[in-house]
């Protein structure tokens, strides 16, 4: 069998679940930037060259800074006295653990039909993603144009000093 | 590359258990910034399972997983730059980012 895969996906899955189970917030945040390593590389796996790479810019290069950033802002990295885990837990747990018993059900009762070898490699340049993305996705992409504009102005925005006297 | 040897049952069970994870975290922890940690982890779930069905399905050269999951990871950046600028605004008004004290909508 695939032992890189075994591994890569190992790592993935234990920085996804310090992310979520660490006490110290920055910590959470280090790890998830391990979680968001492997699944880059596992998307370097899948022959998606640029997928990964854009996993990488994304995800490591701006959304684990951020979060780095408004965890210090936030001074969240001082763990609070009555735990870290709401107090409804135990059920958020179970929805969790229903959710992931379904999918996974759902994913070996469907193994049969499956493909289990993938097509030959399909060779995808740079070049032909950008054609793709100014040709047949050219009005997705406008709206994900637009939508990150208003996402940047209003994060701005939101998190503006108040003025006094505006409340 | 290595992807061709691994069945794609392994990346959609890797997929479904790092949503399990996301949801658990988002649905567990007090902490605001914790929280949406878990929605990225849900996120990132769901752009494994769009790139693995790309690469398994019968017309990758079409790439039109490959452009689902690109636009996905945009609106999830912008998702994540709206969310942290409103934990930090919600800390600087209650000077708290614990979810179960945030009882009240009005300030």
């Amino acid at each position: 069998m695939n032992i890189p895969f075994y591994l890569i996906a190992a790592l993935t899955v234990l920085g996804g679940s310090a992310a979520v189970l660490l006490k110290n917030t920055v910590h959470c945040a280090l790890a998830l930037t391990i979680a968001f390593a492997g699944l880059a590389v596992l998307f370097l796996q899948l022959d998606a060259q640029f997928a990964g790479f854009a996993q990488i810019l994304v995800y490591i290069g701006a959304v684990a800074i951020l979060v780095v950033f408004a965890i210090l802002l936030t001074r969240g990295s001082e763990t609070p006295k009555d735990g870290v885990f709401s107090h409804t837990w135990l059920a958020g747990l179970a929805v969790a653990a229903a959710v992931f018993s379904v999918l996974g059900w759902a994913v070996l009762q469907s193994v049969p039909g499956l493909p289990y070898t993938p097509a030959a490699a399909p060779i995808v340049t740079v070049n032909d993603i950008g054609k793709a993305l100014m040709g047949r996705y050219v009005l997705p992409l406008e709206i994900v144009a637009v939508l990150l504009t208003a996402a940047l102005i209003g994060a701005v925005i939101v998190a503006m000093h108040e003025k006094e006297g505006t409340k | 590359m290595t992807g061709a040897a691994t069945p794609l049952v392994g990346y959609l069970l890797v997929a479904a258990l790092l949503f399990a994870i996301g949801l658990a975290g988002a649905l567990t922890r007090r902490n605001a910034i914790l929280v949406l940690i878990g929605i990225e982890l849900m996120l990132n779930a769901a752009n494994l399972n769009l790139i693995a069905f790309w690469r398994y399905g019968p017309h990758p050269e079409a790439l039109t997983g490959m452009m689902f999951a690109i636009f996905s990871i945009a609106v999830a950046a912008a998702e994540a730059a709206v969310g942290l600028g409103l934990v930090i605004s919600i800390h600087r008004h209650a000077k708290t980012t614990d979810l179960d004290q945030m009882n009240r909508m009005k300030g």
